[in-house]
């Protein structure tokens, strides 16, 4: 019924982003669109270089080569509050919260809500504990420590405080890895909610069946190089997965692999 | 209040709208805002505290349990302390000593506040003593041997102070010298400045009626002044949480019942007018310790209630994380090292006036020691993160009772020495092992 804007233009555009780390060339030459109001998928095997990717779009990390474009134009991310000020949040894998402040202090860090100049605690209590409930978040108390949450928790304060300031992309990393079904649940249904707003999201996900269950399209990573984009409707889930492990590298390495057996 | 949302019932409603049905419009989302009014975020299995004075032993009981002991030990110590001394001799509580106490610990206290504020990044300044003889020495040649305006060579000591800071804050947040180091070098170096510019006849005596004297001696004799001191202390504090309780209540999130209010506030009523009467029995209400608490009040709310407060917690917590969340990392630590060295100017200068002058000696001995002690002893984490600037005034306060008992009982600077690192490294010991017990208690 609801078709999703197919055609949209992407919000979000990497060109040839490479990454390298050392010895480690994590990124080579990747090439991802995120159109307004879809869901692109992530994927590729430990190692394959998508926090990296994250990363670099979000500021963390500088790309050694490539352009990202915003709405059509390409912008430098040099830090991360360059990203935060176009309107990319990130949940990142590792989280990066802060233990020692409450989940009201790291849902707003960073952007915090003030009064006369001084910190509104009233109004940031109230709006974490409407959003916490959106989201359907059980914890003990909104002003406990961060140390204290279970790592389910911990997720889901890191996915909620990316909600925090109207981003136009969202980017997730792994963001169901730690959680329950109905906690999962719950965030892949917060996904859906995002596109229909006309977000645009990226997820990563090594789970197949959330993967497919949201996504509009699935790019896949291997080794730092993209190997391909699928759109979800048209695509199996082994056709997918083939991508991730290589299977479906391309012609020339099928032949090559074929060379190497027949000298054997 | 205890709703739906909370039933197993209304789970399995919400996950059976998911999987297939992925266009969720408004419909689909019709039922959290309603369950968001009716229970925002309550864990079923949340231990509410209970009313009244029960509630008050559970919550205590909690806290000793899962390592929040925050000033505890630090007043069961000054407690101890103070019962000890006073058995020992009855002068020790007598209001003179008392009295003379609660000026002798403001050099030090506040350049502990400054290194409060350093250990809240997980830091440390060991520079403090050398900066705050520097910066008497600034303001002592300044005045009295060049015949400065006093407010300059104040101001020029100051200014001196933050500069150093700058420097070394550059240092370690631009170059990424670690802190230690950076400090460690600055201890000598800003010692050779201040000797340098005492030249060679090594002491300036103040005048003993400017700016800096006057500070440390003026002792506000109307009995009024100590008691409208306590007065509006408890009416500010018990305004501000009546205010702040009644916009909670109002905005609808938890508020502290009015019991729990009264309780607090009494307590401080009976602490604030106890000090008053106890300063009132001797000369009145010393000027140096009202700057020092408005000091702390007011730096206290900077770390609690403004923005660059929290950045700096935020620092303490995971400086990879503040960064990502768009905070300046090496900007508010060059700030909070330079926050650090002028609290050390102001002690200095305080220092200073205690001997009524600047000399070779000024901010050596083991007033660096003693600073970073009390910040410790206080309550403020060597960990980083967690502190507050009101350490400061109790860690002083341990730290100047011991000396000025031991002094009265006659005893020699080695078993001062001996006593005071005991009860910093208890001090330590309390906060690894709280640290220990939060981690425990904290992760499931
Ligand atoms: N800070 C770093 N320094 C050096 N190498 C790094 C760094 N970060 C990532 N790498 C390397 O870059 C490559 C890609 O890592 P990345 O974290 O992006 O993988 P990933 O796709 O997110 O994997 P996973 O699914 O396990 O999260 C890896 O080979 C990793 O060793
Ligand atoms: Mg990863």
């Amino acid at each position: 019924m609801t078709v999703p804007p197919t055609a949209a233009a992407p919000v979000l555009a990497l060109r040839g982003i490479s990454k390298r780390f050392g010895a480690v060339q994590a990124l080579t030459d990747i090439e991802l669109e995120v159109p307004a109001g879809q869901v692109v998928a992530l994927v590729g095997d430990n190692g394959a270089g998508k926090s990296t990717l994250v990363k670099s779009v979000a500021g963390v990390n500088q790309p050694d080569d490539g352009v990202i474009e915003w709405q059509g134009r390409p912008v430098a991310i040099h830090r991360p509050q360059d990203a935060q000020h176009l309107g990319i949040a990130t949940v990142y894998q590792d989280l990066a919260l802060c233990d020692n402040l409450d989940v009201v202090g790291n849902l707003f860090l960073g952007r915090e809500i003030r009064r006369f100049g001084v910190l509104d605690e009233v109004e940031m209590e109230k709006r974490s504990r409407e959003l916490l409930s959106t989201l359907s978040i059980r914890i003990p108390s909104v002003r406990i420590p961060i140390a204290s949450l279970s790592g389910g928790q911990r997720q889901t304060v890191a996915i909620a405080r990316s909600l925090i300031g109207e981003p136009k992309v969202v980017i997730l990393d792994e963001p169901t890895a730690a959680l329950g079904v109905e906690q999962t649940a719950q965030v892949l249904d917060l996904v859906e909610r995002l596109r229909d707003r006309g977000l645009g999201v990226i997820l990563i996900s090594h789970n197949m069946a959330d993967v497919m269950a949201v996504a509009d399209q699935v790019a896949v990573l291997r080794l730092g190089r993209n190997n391909g984009v699928f759109d979800r409707r048209s695509t199996t889930q082994e056709q997918i997965i083939s991508a991730i492990t290589g299977a479906t590298d391309n012609a020339v390495t099928r032949r090559k692999a074929r060379g190497t057996e027949g000298n054997e | 209040m205890s709703s739906d949302h909370n039933t197993p019932g209304d789970d399995g409603f919400h996950r059976a709208d998911l999987p297939e049905d992925s266009m969720s419009r408004d419909g689909v989302n019709a039922p959290v805002p309603v369950a968001a009014e009716a229970t925002p975020v309550v864990d079923p299995r949340l231990i509410v505290r209970e009313q009244g004075v029960a509630g008050y032993l559970g919550e205590f009981r909690r806290r000793i349990g899962s390592g929040e002991l925050g000033s505890l030990p630090v007043v069961l110590a000054l407690i101890v302390i103070w019962a000890v001394f006073g058995s020992l001799n009855s002068s020790f509580l007598s209001a003179q000593n008392l009295s003379n106490l609660s000026q002798q610990i403001v050099g030090t206290g506040m350049i502990a506040i400054g290194v409060v504020f350093v250990l809240l990044l997980g830091e440390i300044d060991l520079s403090v003593g050398s900066v705050s003889g520097l910066c008497a020495a600034i303001f002592a040649v300044l005045n009295v041997t060049h015949g400065v305006n006093q407010w300059v060579a104040l101001i020029s000591a100051l200014v001196g102070g933050a500069l150093v800071g700058l420097i070394q804050g550059l240092f370690f947040a631009k170059v990424g010298v670690p802190a230690f180091v950076v400090t460690l070098a600055g201890n000598l170096a800003w010692n050779g400045v201040m000797l340098q510019i005492l030249g060679a006849n090594g002491t300036v005596n103040l005048s003993g009626n400017d700016i800096v004297s006057r500070l440390y001696s003026t002792i506000y004799g109307q009995q009024i002044a100590a008691y409208g001191l306590a007065a509006v202390g408890v009416l500010l504090y018990l305004g501000s949480m009546l205010y702040d309780a009644n916009r909670r209540r109002r905005a609808g999130v938890p508020y502290r019942p009015p019991v729990d209010i009264a309780v607090r506030t009494v307590l401080l009523a009976v602490v604030s007018f106890v000090v008053a009467y106890t300063l009132n029995q001797y000369k009145g209400l010393p000027l140096a310790l009202l700057v020092f608490l408005i000091f702390i009040v007011v730096l206290d709310f900077v770390l609690r209630r403004t923005t660059y407060g929290r950045r700096i917690f935020a620092l303490g917590g995971n400086i990879e994380g503040a960064r990502r969340a768009g905070i300046n990392v090496s900007w508010t630590r060059i700030s909070v090292f330079m926050i650090c060295s002028t609290m050390a100017a102001v002690g200095g200068l305080f220092l200073a006036a205690q001997i009524q002058s600047a000399s070779q000696t000024s901010g050596g001995g083991n007033l660096l020691m003693n600073s970073i002690a009390a910040a410790v002893i206080g309550g403020t984490s060597l960990f980083g993160g967690r502190g507050k600037t009101w350490s400061a005034l109790l860690g002083a306060l341990v730290i100047g009772s011991i000396q000025s008992g031991m002094n009265i009982q006659g005893l020699s600077n080695a078993i001062q020495f001996i006593v005071t690192g005991a009860v910093l490294l208890a001090a330590v010991v309390i906060d690894s092992l709280s640290r220990r017990t939060q981690l425990a208690a904290g992760r499931a």
